[in-house]
């Protein structure tokens, strides 16, 4: 498939609305999902580290 | 040795995913890129339906995945629960968001889809409907599994309702068949010569590779943060974050 144009290519004869719709809402739902599951990785890691300086005073 | 073995799981699990990591991000990069590539630029206008088609590359992609996530959290959640296999439930809750979220994707791509070719958003049929209900199946598990704070009951509970949810995986994959319905039948199928030009096939593999890359991606870093939230008295991971041993080439912060 060869476009014309930058604006022919964005317009998808006249679907634009639903092609770019699909593909944006996709990025927006992965990206949201991929930043959430990197939070919660990132809260376990302060977490365990916590718990295991918390374990270490305990010894002392 | 079932006892050793579920022992070493979880440490063995996060040394490997870890090394996996980035070869899961760099392919869902590469998969992505290529087949978007041949999907936009390469692949022919479709002559019935116009330049709509285009969604296909993703939504039958993510159709697939939120079927493969369904049977695999299944699977993992029974094997967890038979055999007392940490890993495997902590695989399982793992599994849950990714596949609600494919879900979630296949239904909205295919909302954006329906609406110029069918003339609606959304129609009642029976291949909608059951993958409707797919997506209350992955919510309910998640509600079920966060609302029992004792992790071993949520384990057993989520596990009971993910097995009996199984069901509906082939009413998914069979309803084209069995009922009439606006939905249109198999995309490609193993047995029959394929319906689609080669490089619309090409393009909607290589975006199912790249789903199916950062699927796992996603599901690993997900596990990993599970395992730490569930092992973070295990001397392995009081090692790996303990500040003093920060000198060890374990990354911490990047996404692996």
């Amino acid at each position: 498939m060869s476009w014309g144009s930058a604006a022919e290519f964005f317009a998808m004869g006249g679907y634009g609305l639903y092609v770019w719709g699909a593909y944006g809402l996709t990025a927006a739902l992965l990206a949201f999902e991929l930043g959430s599951a990197l939070r919660r990785r990132r809260r376990a890691l302060d977490a365990a580290a916590r718990s295991s300086s918390t374990h270490r005073g305990m010894r002392r | 040795m079932t006892r050793l073995y579920t022992y070493a799981a979880p440490s063995r699990f996060y040394r490997l995913s870890g090394a996996l990591l980035p070869w899961l991000w760099l392919g869902a990069a590469l998969f992505a890129a290529l087949g978007l590539y041949l999907g936009f630029f390469v692949a022919p206008t479709d002559a019935q339906q116009g330049e709509s088609y285009r969604i296909v590359f993703i939504h039958v992609p993510a159709a697939w995945m939120s079927m493969v996530i369904y049977l695999a959290m299944a699977a993992w959640a029974a094997i967890g629960w038979i055999f007392n296999a940490r890993m495997a439930a902590m695989l399982a809750r793992a599994l849950a968001p990714s596949g609600a979220m494919f879900t979630l994707i296949a239904l909205a791509t295919g909302a954006f889809w329906g609406k110029p070719a069918w003339g609606t958003w959304w129609v009642w049929d029976a291949r909608l409907t059951s993958e409707l209900i797919l997506l209350f199946l992955y919510v309910g598990y998640l509600a079920l599994v966060e609302t029992i704070d004792d992790m071993k009951r949520a384990d057993h509970a989520g596990a009971l309702l993910a097995i009996v949810g199984a069901v509906n995986v082939p009413v998914i994959y069979f309803s084209v068949r069995w009922w009439n319905t606006l939905h249109q039948g198999a995309t490609i199928s193993l047995v029959a010569a394929p319906t689609m030009h080669s490089t619309m096939l090409a393009a909607m593999l290589l975006l199912t590779f790249a789903f199916w890359a950062y699927a796992l991606a996603v599901v690993f870093v997900r596990a990993r943060a599970i395992v730490l939230e569930r092992e973070h008295d295990a001397l392995w991971v009081r090692v790996l974050v303990s500040p003093a041993s920060a000198s060890m080439p374990m990354p911490k912060g990047a996404p692996a």
